[in-house]
């Protein structure tokens, strides 16, 4: 029995547990065992590849590789908790994000490592060989700067607006077609300027595809590149002949795929549409014309509503997140509801810049998980709704999604919040929202706008309450 | 545009089909309304009223003319005989108890909408009139009750003595048991419910009610037998039925269940153990009783003075009320029909609730319709939705791919997969197997992913997707220094993935937590 034969029976152990781990995410009452059997996975794998790494660093000598391997593991852990435990919820996007980057700039050092290796490699498989580094590096290198490029947009250090070059969609086939020449080439011949153009490629085509998608598009963005870097885990497997890697890098790029999409069709558009940032050019033809005339409440008058309803629903947006509103929202629930008012949430698929991104800030502010309902749960009862707040929310709520052929957001599902007998829209000004479309709610006879800025409104709703 | 006719009700049903105010509903949708004179005045609404809200008031033969006819019984031979050819008639038509009416007006050659087989989903609320009946008739039962009741229902301490307060049992928390729970203790009494659903406990006890389970030990049938289980649960529902018969001053009944004879709950010697005076409200009696001694449609008093009311037009003796609800419902029907408020009614089949309820559509008989799907009713499914994109609900064809394009994607990647394997070199082969498989297991894990869970699902995702560094750790002992301290970096930062990706996850679902309150209430 050797440290190979264990550590390979270690893999198969940790793939298992991983699965489960996956299985127990989809639901609430399964998530947290869920992630002790991937913490545990993770742990049967590193002890099982340390364990191979020390047998390997003993007979060859490499003691001093050993070293850093310790310390570059205390480091990373280091790091990572530190991160985790002060990130805020509504940080969770770019922190997401950046760590994709991550794990896409690791795949390139994989990659460019297997070249630089010199592993004995059977005379026909060296081919094949050539091809995964570069393939491994390709994807590494997509995933490594696209997730960059989202995580300055959501941390809003660079405009969120798609960046427009003339002929984006013939530059990125270009790419594409780049690659395979590059490829085919470097199986001919192993030139080390070769590796470099090929990651160059990749940095450039990652950037450039991200940076053509608009802020409002990120979550299927981000859960894009959730699945782009599991299939660069997937492409070191195939590198570094590792099952463990190419069953993990699966189960996270097919996950990473569904989520992103749920997102499109939840905005019912093509995966492909997206990727290529077509929404932002239809979007600004959008007519910005007044459609009439608004009302404004106050929050005094907004609370005797509130507190004369039957039924309340409150759909977030990002502008909840923007204004960190969701604890004083979070306030405002708790009293309706002792006052006997049944108040839900109704969360749209995409709300937010990741997926799921509300369930989390309006956990973090001790919402109970079964009021937070979504769009589908929701949308057949906002009819019977004396009350819904719309905060932060635009695109998501729009009544011309539905009405409005010639719309650029036409067809898309969004909750049917005009049907209720009020609406509050809590909004910092009359701008029209991401998609650049104006939204004729908010001059509907049952709307009344709410200006400002939202944790304040609510606030000032509480304390007239 | 159409012509709606409201007909006068045959004797013993005080309700009618539409109120002045409902006329208005049905005007703004761009019909033309005719009421027969004299249709409700034995619930309160005179001729006049109608004539004020814009109505004309036509002769018996020209409003069961009319092209759409609103009615609430089920009409006898020689009224079906009057409907136009082609006609639309709206009442409740029981389809399921009856279908020689259904075939009688199935020969008419007209289409017949049944109010009654609306199906029971939230979008369908508004026309549900079973639901707004039962809450009528379950108040009137109380109502009923009262007057037959020598007491008060309320405890009163007097000068002259103490009276203590009376004591209901309502069998069956369904829509009319709650509202006669409600009715009963707003009147001051103890009320008592019992329901096999012991999810409707909160429910009762919202309204004043308090529940009685059904205390059976599961435990004590563990052979595993749910027959053995539904015995014992049977023999201790009929012992609390027993106890509280002995016990309280008024029962009533509302068990029943869909297509069947009503269950016999009380039995002639629980009603023998009431005291003089005691009222029993059976309101399934008109379906078969749920206890024993009931006469549909009668007052019956016991031997020893317990008085059973079998009334079965307990909705139609509160007319004003019940007229005022079935309008309104039978109004959000017609606005189902009339998308363009146009006036032209139109039946859509692929609408379910406009599927349901119809029984005959132009002379063919569609009873019974295709079981609901509630949770495959797709959420664009809204008629308003469905109007903006035409009749062919443009945006989700563009998304489907034909079946022929779909199978050919299937067979030229399982082609390609083939190939692959065919021609790839020893380790290539098994690597795509698992590869594949993987991405299977993947798909089918994810599918069923809470709505909420999609963050913490990415963050650990993301952490397992760390285990890059394994490819890493296997590259750092490489005698080449650059190697190795590409493969340290590699490692630093897959390391920060996989710490920070756990632990994020667990500080995120340790927030996740269930209210303790279910107000609000999952579905």
């Amino acid at each position: 029995m050797t440290v190979g034969a264990l550590s390979t029976a270690a893999y198969i152990v940790a793939a298992l547990l991983f699965i489960l781990s996956l299985a127990g995410l989809s639901r609430h009452e399964t998530a947290r065992s869920g992630v002790i059997f991937g913490i545990s996975g993770m742990a049967i794998a590193l002890v099982a590849t340390v364990s191979l790494t020390v047998a390997q660093a003993w007979s060859g000598g490499a003691v001093i590789g050993l070293v850093f391997l310790l310390v570059a593991v205390v480091i990373g852990a280091a790091i990572g908790l530190w991160r985790a435990r002060v990130v805020q919820m509504t940080g969770m996007p770019e922190l997401i994000a950046l760590l994709h980057s991550f794990v896409g700039l690791a795949a390139v050092l994989v990659g460019w490592n297997g070249h630089l290796a010199h592993a004995e490699i059977a005379p026909a498989l060296v081919g094949i060989h050539n091809a995964e580094i570069f393939i491994g590096i390709f994807i590494g290198g997509v995933t490594f700067t696209g997730s960059i490029v989202a995580y300055l947009k959501l941390s809003a250090r660079i405009s969120s607006r798609p960046l427009m070059l003339p002929g984006k969609n013939a530059l990125n086939i270009l790419a594409l077609v780049a690659f395979l020449v590059l490829t085919v080439w470097f199986v001919i011949d192993q030139r080390l300027w070769l590796l470099v153009a090929i990651t160059l490629l990749a940095f450039a085509l990652g950037w450039h595809l991200v940076a053509s998608i608009g802020g409002g598009d990120m979550p299927v963005v981000v859960s894009m590149l959730n699945s782009y870097s599991g299939w660069a885990a997937a492409a070191a497997g195939f590198l570094l002949n590792n099952d463990l890697l190419i069953v993990t890098g699966a189960l996270v790029g097919s996950s990473g795929a569904y989520l992103s999409y749920i997102m499109c069709k939840a905005m019912n558009r093509s995966f492909l549409s997206v990727i290529a940032g077509g929404f932002g050019i239809v979007a600004s033809t959008g007519s910005d014309e007044e459609q009439g005339e608004h009302r404004e409440i106050t929050a005094s008058s907004a609370a005797e509503l509130l507190t004369a309803a039957k039924s309340v629903v409150i759909t977030p947006g990002y502008g909840m997140a923007v204004a960190h509103a969701q604890y004083p929202v979070a306030d405002l629930v708790r009293r309706l509801r002792e006052r006997g008012v049944d108040v839900r949430f109704g969360i749209h698929p995409v709300a937010g810049r990741l997926p799921g991104h509300m369930n989390v800030l309006l956990a973090e502010a001790k919402v109970p998980y079964d009021i937070v309902l979504s769009m589908e749960e929701i949308n057949d009862d906002l009819a019977s709704t004396s009350v819904v707040l719309v905060i932060g929310a635009n695109d998501t709520v729009n009544p011309a999604a539905a009405e409005d052929p010639g719309s650029p957001i036409a067809g898309m599902p969004v909750l049917r919040v005009w049907e209720a007998e009020n609406v509050i829209v809590f909004k910092r000004s009359m701008a029209a929202g991401y998609a650049g479309v104006q939204n004729p709610l908010f001059f509907r006879e049952n709307a009344q706008m709410l200006f400002g800025d939202a944790k304040q409104r609510v606030e000032d709703i509480i304390a007239a309450l | 545009m159409a012509v709606i006719g409201i007909v006068r009700e045959p004797a013993g049903e005080a309700r009618v089909a539409a109120t002045p105010a409902s006329i208005a509903q049905l005007q703004k949708l761009g019909h033309d309304v005719v009421v027969e004179h004299g249709a409700g005045s034995a619930a309160s609404y005179p001729d006049d009223a109608y004539a004020a809200a814009g109505a004309t008031l036509v002769e018996r033969a020209q409003a069961w003319g009319s092209e759409i006819v609103l009615a609430i019984t089920p009409p006898d031979p020689e009224r079906i005989a009057l409907l136009a050819n082609g006609a639309t008639f709206i009442a409740l038509l029981s389809p399921a108890l009856r279908p020689d009416l259904v075939e009688s007006l199935a020969q008419r050659g007209i289409t017949a909408l049944a109010l009654d087989a609306v199906p029971r989903i939230s979008r369908a609320q508004s026309m549900d009139v079973l639901s707004s009946m039962a809450n009528i008739a379950g108040y009137r039962a109380v109502v009923e009750a009262a007057h037959e009741f020598g007491r008060f229902f309320t405890g009163q301490v007097t000068a002259a003595g103490k009276v203590p307060p009376a004591k209901v049992l309502v069998a069956g928390a369904g829509v009319a048991g709650l509202a006669a729970i409600g009715a009963a203790s707003s009147l001051g009494a103890i009320v008592r419910a019992t329901d096999p659903r012991p999810e409707v406990a909160d429910q009762v006890t919202s309204i004043g009610g308090e529940y009685l389970p059904v205390d059976v030990a599961v435990s004590t049938s563990s052979d595993g037998y749910a027959k053995a289980t539904s015995e014992a649960y049977d023999r201790r529902a009929a012992e609390i039925y027993t106890e509280q018969a002995a016990d309280v001053d008024i029962i009533i009944t509302t068990a029943l269940i869909p297509g069947r004879a009503a269950p016999r709950l009380i039995t002639a010697s629980d009603v023998a153990a009431m005291k003089p005076g005691s009222v029993i409200v059976d309101m399934a009696a008109g379906q078969g009783g749920n206890v024993e001694g009931s006469v549909a449609g009668e007052r019956t008093v016991t031997g020893n003075g317990v008085i059973i009311l079998g009334y079965t037009d307990l909705a139609s003796r509160l007319a004003a009320q019940a007229s005022q609800l079935y309008g309104t419902n039978v109004a959000n029907l017609v606005a189902l029909l009339t998308p363009g408020k146009d006036g032209a009614l139109t039946i859509d089949f692929d609408d379910v609730v406009q599927r349901s309820v119809t029984v005959v559509r132009d002379g063919e008989v569609t009873w019974p319709p295709p079981p609901v799907q509630v949770a495959a009713a797709p959420a664009t499914a809204s008629s308003a939705l469905r109007q903006a994109q035409g009749p062919e609900g443009a945006a989700p064809a563009k998304k489907s791919m034909s079946a022929g394009r779909k199978a050919l994607l299937v067979v030229l990647g399982i082609a390609a997969l083939f190939g692959v394997n065919a021609f790839a070199p020893a380790p290539l082969p098994q690597h795509f197997t698992v590869l594949t498989l993987s991405v299977v297991i993947g798909f089918s894990v994810i599918g069923k992913v809470h709505h909420a869970l999609h963050t913490p699902l990415m963050s650990v995702t993301n952490a397992i997707s760390g285990v890059i560094v394994v490819g890493a750790m296997l590259q750092i002992t490489d005698p080449d220094p650059v190697v190795q301290i590409l493969a340290a970096v590699a490692v630093l930062l897959a390391s920060i993935n996989i710490f920070g990706g756990f632990a994020v996850t667990r500080r995120m679902l340790a927030m996740f937590t269930l209210g303790t309150s279910a107000k609000g209430g999952r579905k």
